[in-house]
Parts: structure tokens; C-alpha cells; sequence
């Protein structure tokens, strides 16, 4: 198929439209706008019949595409940063309704202080809502995860947010492959959700519940979510078939195989790191571990993945205040079943949009090998430019 | 050939006659609750081909304790503030779908005067084909009787309690019409328990028009009004025969219709019923200055509404409760 260059909110909005959404609610926020200005512009267009709902907030527009899921219609939305976190009652509401709905998360830091910048400080606040959590590398896997993610949504009756580091892929132009609408068609199906309130068989959503009951839907809601993985490589799998794609599932691995030392992260900085990790093929040669499903947490696939490893080194772009990293401190969980886990460096890179660049690589790969590892640190950490009391 | 003749008088028929009920008996209401007659009327007006979106608050609570639900129609339950917004997401997907299925969102005042106010606020802006109705019971009742933007000047709650400073709620309660009215939707009334047969009407023009409309029902609450369980229609209808809850019908924000008072009561034969004015009956001073406050409030209302009836009317305070049939059925 031939390629055409796109805006990754370009072809974000172009493979939304492909699943036929029939209601979309959003509201404005960098560097999400441009995803719902694109549909926007579709709808108008006549090329994607859809009613746009243009809220007064993120808050409002959970609460439509809630309300149309519920009443038997696709739904979309798309927020970042304050939005989302403005949104935070209704995404645990939706999920707990196990209401299937598909959001993008143009990822933005977390103000105070106020950036634009870009890391994963919004989606990981949110990590605990009962939503699938995809994190994209490229805008390809933007364009094919947003696909995958309205089936995963819709065959598990779970939430799923697609997550794109904003900026980095929302605004970036990239040659891209759009599928045709034959295929995602096919690949998505029409939309049906069994719960769909109806007058012939009316029914009551949203209902209390006493403790009577309260921790069996809490372990039935844990439970689609970790069978959810299945539904996360079963999507990869077929839409490889019909494409040739793969976005490799819940997690995949690049590098020498022999290769004792791994860098695991998540986002778009794997891009950077693959590029760095040919150019120091040799000076530092250490696998890579691009973690794509960050909830459902995929243990068993992480475990499977960092067998032989001594040195596992987790980057990511957010941190938990107080705490330190967030993915790392479930990878630290997740290994200590294993019978020789490799050691696990603890690291945050990024953040607020600082650039990571191609020489982070080898830094990391050093700092593997240290003797006596810091359990967390900021990576890029600049401490010349703090005063002596706050390094 | 000779008729068959009837073996049952009209009114028996008539009664005998299947009355869709949206919100069925059994549920956990308080015995005298204003809101459950409320809502079980606005349902029954309705009908079943209905999909409802209701709000966190006692409505909630007292129908849906799981595994058991009071209700005969579709209803969904997100939050406490955004019941708006998903009944604008469940009329966008009834309107991609080409279905005619009403959508109704139900609140109470906190989530409606307070909480809620943005979502609906950008509901009643898009026009949204959805009627809303709030029940108006003048506090946070089902979180234990704290004050609401909603609560009446001087009245007692938990959170406005009267002592040695305060003579209950300092501040005016919130005109929310006239904010709705604002909003220049096709259809906004006030209505009341206290008029059932206006209530209806009201009800049915809502869902008649095309666009938003909104309509608020003064629903009493013995507990946290404190007056007596049998009570609550009495004490509803006075609240509209002082002039303090004025019966209103606005369209595209233009007063169009008010329910004449044909015999105003001062506005103590409303407060004296209620607990939560108790302390406006103390020889004090402060006291008497706010039930004057109070009658000034009404006689506001009776001027602006021109409220007194000029002669007596079926449509009027003593004339809109009662009950008519067959030719004379006015609502």
C-alpha cells in the first residue's frame, strides 16, 4: 500500500473515521486539537457521518461519549495533560461501567509549573481507572493501535486509551500507511454493545452496590483486564496478517539476543533508542524492550522477555513524587518472581518535553554497569541549575 | 336487539384502565419523600419509550440498590455532575441511530443548581433534544441536609445552622430560571408535587418541543424541611400560594404563562409548617427582620410574575389540583 505523508493527528483522525465512530466529544487542548479539528473537518466534509458534540469541558466530554456508548453508539474522544486529568471521575465511572470506548491521550506533562511539553505524567496519574492502556512508539502504531484499540474496547467491554506523545508524533509529518476502509471494516465490525439501553428491555446502569457484592465486580473488572491481553495479541496477530504490520502486542523485544544488559521503555523515545542502538552496535550493544501494553500489565511477557538478563534499565517519562518511577517499580514486582531477575535501574528521562538525544543511549548502557545503582534519578538531570539545598 | 349493558360505572373503568408507571412502588424513599411522587409522576407523563440519565443523589440511591431497581425504563447512573453531558451523548447516538426515543435527564438541586450547572449549561447552549427536570428539594439531602445554592434565604440546614451569629442560610436562594432563561432554549417552566395535573402538562410540552427544555419541581423532603410525613402537598402548595415558588412557563426565555394565586397567603402559614424556619418564630428581632425579608422576597415574586389573580380561574392556586375528567380535563 502506498504510503502519504500525514500529521500524526492527521492520520490519527483519518483512522478513527476509518471505525466509524458515530459520536464524537471533545474539547480543546494542546497538542491534542488537532486529532478533533481533523474530524471535525472530515465530519463537515461529508466523508465520516458523525455527530460532533463540541463540549464546554473534558469533563463533559467523557460524559457524552458515556452516554452514547450507552445508548448503542461508537464513541471517541481525545484529551491531554489537564484534560484529562479534568476528566478523572468520569474514566473511572466509564470503566467501571465497562463501557467500551476508545481516547486518545496526546500526552502532555501535568502542570504546576505549567508546560506543554511532552511526557507521560497524565496517562500514568490515571494508570489505576480500569482502562487499557496502549502506548505508541511511531504514528503507524498511532494509526494501527487507535484501529486495534475500538475492537479490543468493544470484545472486552473495556475503556482503551491510546496513547501518543504529543508534539513528538502529534505534530510530526511522517510517510504513513492509511488501511482502506474495506479492511478496518472487516478488521472492526459494527458496533454492538449488550448492555445498549433500549425501551423494549429496559435496564438500570450505574447502580449502587454494597459490599455485599463490591469486591466480586472489582475482581471481575481486574480479571477482563488481564484477559484483555489475550485480545491485545490477537488483534496484533490478525491485523499483521492483513497488513504486514505488527506493533508487537503487549511488549517486543529488539537487539542482539545474546545481549545481557536491556534498556525497557515506552513511547516515542523508543524510536531515538533503536536509532542509537545501531549506531552503538558495537560500543554498547544491549537489547531493547518496547513495553506497549502498560495496562494490563503483561508479567508474564515481561518475565519471558528478561530471562538471562543481568542489567535492566527502565526509562520513562513520568515519575510518582515521593516514590520515584512508576513502570519500574512494577517491573521490579513483576521480576522478583523470577528465579535470577537482573538488577533494575530505576530511571526518568524527558520530562516536561526535555529532548532525549541519540547519546542517552550508550549513557544508559554505562550506568547499567554501575556498581552501586541509585534506586530512581532523573537521567537528564541538570543539578548546576538548582540551587545547592533542592540537588 | 337490546345493548349490552355496562356492569361497571365510568369512574371504575376509568381506574381499571393500565397506567404506565416508569418508576415502580418498592423502592427506598422515605415515607412522605416529595421527590419519589415527583419522579414517579414525571414518568408516568413520559412513558416508556424513554431513556433516562440520572444523577448521583437520593432519586439514585433510593431506586437502584443492586440486585433490585425501581425503574421501568432504560437509566443510567455516571456521576454527580454530568448528568447533562450524557443525556447530550445519549440524544447525539438516538439522533446518528434515526431513533425517536426521548431522552430525560433527572437531577436534584445540588446537581443541578450547583454541581451540574456547566454541563447543563452547555447542554441548554446546543440545544440538545433532551428534557431535563430537576427536583428541587432545597438542599443536600441525601448526604444528611446541607445547604444548597438552592436552600431558601434564612432557612436551617446542617450547614447553615441559626445560632448566636447566623439566623440560617445567609445567602438568597439562586434564580436558576432566570439563568435557564438566559440560555433562550424553546421550553422552561417551574412546577410542584402540590399540582399534579400542571406538572403533566408541563412534562408533555417539554418533550413536545424540539430542542432543550427544562423544567424544576419544587419536591418537599419532610426529613430535611422538618415538617410532618403527610404534609408534604400542603406545604408544597403554599409554597406557591405566598408567591415564594412561583408557577412559570418560559419560552426561548420570554415569560409565557404563571399560575395565578387567587388567595395569597402570607408567607409564615408556609414557613410555620417547617422545621428548618423554626427559628424565625423566636421573640428575637433578627427573627422577625427575616420573615419580613422572607414576605418581601414573595411579594417580589407576586409583582414581577404578575401573580394575583384578577378573578378566579381553573387554572388558578385553588382551581389548578383538582382533578377533572372527560370534558373538563384541562391538563
Amino acid at each position: 500500500m502506498a504510503q502519504q505523508p500525514l500529521e500524526g493527528s492527521q492520520a490519527i483522525a483519518q483512522a478513527v473515521a476509518l471505525c466509524r465512530p458515530q459520536v464524537v466529544a471533545a474539547y480543546p487542548i494542546t497538542p491534542q486539537t488537532h486529532i478533533v479539528e481533523n474530524l471535525a473537518k472530515l465530519i463537515a466534509d461529508g466523508k465520516l457521518a458523525c455527530e460532533l458534540v463540541s463540549v464546554e469541558s473534558e469533563f463533559s466530554a467523557a460524559s457524552v461519549v458515556l452516554g452514547a456508548a450507552a445508548a448503542g453508539s461508537r464513541a471517541y474522544t481525545a484529551t491531554s495533560s489537564q484534560g484529562l486529568l479534568l476528566m478523572t471521575e468520569v474514566l473511572f465511572n466509564i470503566a467501571g461501567l465497562r463501557v467500551p470506548l476508545v481516547l486518545t491521550c496526546a500526552n502532555r506533562t501535568v502542570g504546576a509549573p505549567v508546560s506543554l511539553g511532552n511526557d507521560h505524567q497524565d496517562s500514568m496519574a490515571v494508570r489505576d481507572a480500569g482502562w487499557v492502556q496502549l502506548y505508541c512508539a511511531d504514528n503507524q502504531e498511532a494509526i494501527d493501535t487507535t484501529i486495534h484499540a475500538f475492537r479490543i474496547a468493544e470484545r472486552c467491554e473495556l475503556p482503551v486509551m491510546v496513547c501518543v506523545d504529543g508534539f513528538t508524533l502529534t505534530h510530526t509529518l511522517e510517510p504513513l500507511e492509511v488501511p482502506a476502509q474495506q479492511q478496518v471494516d472487516n478488521f472492526v465490525g459494527p458496533y454492538a454493545f449488550a448492555r445498549t439501553l433500549k425501551p423494549t428491555d429496559p435496564i438500570t446502569l450505574g447502580t449502587v452496590l454494597s459490599h455485599e457484592f463490591y469486591p466480586e465486580v472489582r475482581h471481575a473488572h481486574h480479571r477482563a483486564l488481564l484477559d484483555a491481553q489475550e485480545e491485545i495479541v490477537a488483534a496484533d496477530r490478525e491485523w499483521h496478517a492483513l497488513t504486514g504490520r505488527s506493533t508487537g502486542g503487549l511488549l517486543s523485544i529488539e537487539g542482539p539476543p545474546d545481549a545481557q544488559t536491556a534498556i525497557l521503555t515506552i513511547g516515542s523515545i523508543l524510536g531515538t533508542l533503536a536509532d542509537a542502538q545501531a549506531e552503538y552496535r558495537d560500543q554498547a550493544p544491549a537489547k531493547l524492550i518496547k513495553l506497549r501494553a502498560f495496562r494490563p500489565f503483561p508479567v508474564d511477557a515481561l518475565k519471558q522477555a528478561c530471562e538471562g538478563l543481568r542489567e535492566l534499565v527502565v526509562v520513562e517519562r513520568a515519575v510518582s513524587l515521593g516514590s520515584g518511577g512508576i513502570i519500574a517499580a512494577e517491573v521490579r514486582a513483576a521480576l522478583s518472581e523470577m528465579s535470577s531477575p537482573p538488577r533494575v535501574h530505576s530511571y526518568a528521562i524527558g520530562l516536561g518535553g526535555r529532548d532525549v538525544p541519540m547519546n542517552a543511549y550508550p549513557k544508559l548502557v554505562a550506568a547499567a554497569q554501575s556498581e552501586s545503582p541509585p534506586r530512581f534519578a532523573i537521567f537528564d538531570l541538570q543539578p548546576a541549575k538548582l540551587p545547592a539545598e533542592d540537588r | 336487539m337490546t345493548l349490552e349493558q355496562p356492569t361497571k360505572s365510568c369512574s371504575e373503568l376509568r381506574r381499571a384502565q393500565p397506567v404506565f408507571r416508569g418508576l415502580e412502588a418498592g423502592h427506598r424513599a422515605c415515607q412522605g419523600c416529595g421527590q419519589a411522587l415527583a419522579a414517579r409522576l414525571v414518568t408516568e407523563a413520559i412513558g416508556p419509550d424513554v431513556l433516562i440519565a440520572n444523577a448521583t443523589g437520593c432519586l439514585e440511591v433510593f431506586t437502584t440498590a443492586w440486585p433490585q431497581s425501581a425503574w421501568r425504563v432504560p437509566w443510567l447512573h455516571s456521576v454527580f455532575a454530568n448528568t447533562a453531558a450524557v443525556a447530550s451523548g445519549m440524544e447525539a447516538a438516538l439522533k446518528a441511530q434515526k431513533r425517536n426515543t426521548k431522552v430525560v435527564a433527572f437531577g436534584g438541586d445540588g446537581g443541578t443548581f450547583d454541581i451540574g450547572l456547566q454541563a447543563l449549561s452547555g447542554m441548554l447552549e446546543r440545544n440538545h433534544n433532551v428534557l431535563y427536570v430537576c427536583f428541587d428539594n432545597e438542599a443536600y439531602m441525601n448526604t444528611g441536609v446541607q445547604r444548597s445554592s438552592s436552600t431558601p434565604h434564612a432557612a436551617e440546614t446542617t450547614t447553615s445552622p441559626p445560632g448566636r451569629e447566623r439566623a440560617g442560610k445567609r445567602h438568597l436562594k439562586k434564580d436558576l430560571v432566570t439563568i435557564i432563561a438566559a440560555h433562550r432554549i424553546p421550553y422552561a417552566a417551574t412546577a410542584t408535587v402540590a399540582y399534579p395535573s400542571d406538572l403533566r402538562k408541563k412534562v408533555r410540552r417539554g418533550l413536545q418541543v424540539e430542542g432543550a427544555a427544562f423544567i424544576v419541581v419544587h419536591s418537599p423532603c419532610p426529613l430535611g424541611w422538618g415538617h410532618e410525613n403527610a404534609l408534604g402537598i400542603e406545604v408544597a402548595r403554599l409554597a406557591v400560594q405566598t408567591g415564594l415558588y412561583p408557577m412559570i412557563e418560559l419560552e426561548r426565555g420570554e415569560l409565557v404563562g404563571a399560575m395565578p394565586i387567587r388567595e395569597v397567603h402570607p408567607v409564615t402559614d408556609y414557613l410555620r409548617l417547617q422545621d428548618r424556619f423554626k427559628h424565625l418564630f423566636a421573640d428575637d428581632p433578627r427573627a422577625r427582620e427575616e420573615l419580613e425579608h422572607l414576605q418581601e422576597l414573595a411579594n417580589h415574586n407576586i409583582e414581577v410574575y404578575g401573580l394575583r389573580a384578577q378573578k378566579p380561574d381553573r387554572f388558578d392556586s385553588e382551581g389548578a389540583d383538582t382533578v377533572r375528567r372527560g370534558g373538563m380535563r384541562t391538563a
